[in-house]
């Protein structure tokens, strides 16, 4: 059994014989550029209730998630990564959506806590959502509740991870190649 | 002053259809209260903040209760003397289809928002009040949701409010369906 021929940018690397110079600066300035990315992931600074607490202790001087070069940032303008930290009630929900749209291509989230993952302890109360991927597509999940900081530390290195695995020169928009 | 005192103090003031029903079992009602006809909530209000027998000066809480098989909503008033130390518990009884009482914003400002708060969960409507609106739901929220035959809709906004049990989703622990 044969297996099938790559297709689309995936075409481009493979062992054909064919454009093997350009195939090589494609490979090295993706890493780069994942390198550098996976490496200075900023996050939106949002919490929503308790996981937030863990959150703050992730980012001092225990969790330092500064060491893997990710820094908390005011703006969603400005940031990678939005980690969803706590309870969210649907009237939260709009306006984390709202911050969603706000924050530009490539992002990511990182849904924290039972809460956000599927309405935790409260999800059988008239006013809070049932998971946060109900609104928002979610790349990684860290159960807990709350999560411990080193958990979190691991939901970012997952983030890492995805983003070395990405071939950023191929990215299209809203497509993850 | 105690309870059973300030009561006796009130009916004799307002008369025995404004003020009764003086529940003083302290094993039973931890907090002794009594009935105010609604009619009669700001004149006793105004009774127990101005003179210096009762000089209520705290609103402590106001609360809603729900009675269904009694057809009523209660609002219960917690209120309580700095100076004096002692504590009053008041219930008004409304009609549960047409819940109605006056505001006792005018007497202590601090009932602006715990009747907001009341409002926004089970819809008893405060005349008078500066500014009912909802003080914790959205605005655009429907229904009065601590009301005991409150109904979650299917969805708010299109985010729907029910989520599937991924026990059943993935038939975690169970045999497989034979095709």
């Amino acid at each position: 059994m044969t297996t099938p021929l790559p297709t689309g940018a995936d075409a481009r690397y493979a062992d054909d014989g064919g454009s093997v110079i350009s195939t090589r600066v494609d490979e090295m300035v993706n890493w780069l550029l994942n390198w550098g990315r996976s490496n200075s992931i900023w996050y939106l600074l949002f919490g929503l209730a308790c996981c937030a607490i863990e959150l703050m202790h992730t980012g001092g001087p225990r969790g330092d998630l500064e060491r893997f070069g990710s820094a908390p940032r005011p703006s969603p303008r400005s940031s990678d990564l939005i980690i969803v930290a706590g309870t969210l009630t649907y009237k939260m929900a709009i306006r984390v959506r709202r911050l969603f749209d706000q924050m530009s291509e490539p992002r990511y989230v990182i849904s924290m806590g039972s809460c956000s993952n599927c309405g935790g302890l409260f999800q059988y109360a008239y006013s809070v959502c049932k998971g946060v991927d109900q609104i928002i597509p979610v790349d990684v999940y860290v159960p807990g509740c709350p999560p411990r900081p080193e958990a979190l530390l691991e939901g970012l290195l997952r983030i890492q991870d995805k983003i070395k695995g990405e071939k950023y020169l191929q990215r299209r928009y809203g497509v993850a190649v | 002053m105690l309870p059973k005192e300030v009561f006796e103090a009130l009916q004799a003031e307002h008369g025995p259809d404004a003020v009764f029903d003086l529940h003083d079992d302290a094993a039973k009602d931890r907090d002794p209260w009594f009935q105010v006809a609604p009619a009669a909530l700001v004149a006793v209000c105004e009774k127990l903040k101005t003179d210096p027998r009762f000089s209520i000066d705290y609103l402590e809480c106001l609360t809603g209760v729900d009675y269904p098989a009694k057809a009523q909503i209660h609002v219960v008033y917690h209120l309580w003397s700095y100076s004096l130390l002692h504590r009053v518990v008041l219930k008004v009884a409304l009609p549960r289809d047409e819940p109605k009482v006056a505001t006792l914003s005018t007497v202590w400002s601090v009932a602006n928002w715990h009747e907001r708060e009341c409002f926004d969960l089970l819809g008893v409507h405060f005349e008078g009040h500066p500014d009912l609106r909802r003080l914790l739901l959205p605005d655009d929220w429907e229904g009065y949701p601590l009301r005991k035959d409150y109904a979650e809709k299917a969805d708010y906004h299109g985010i729907p409010t029910t989520r599937p049990n991924p026990l059943d989703l993935f038939q975690i622990g169970k045999a497989p369906a034979k095709a």
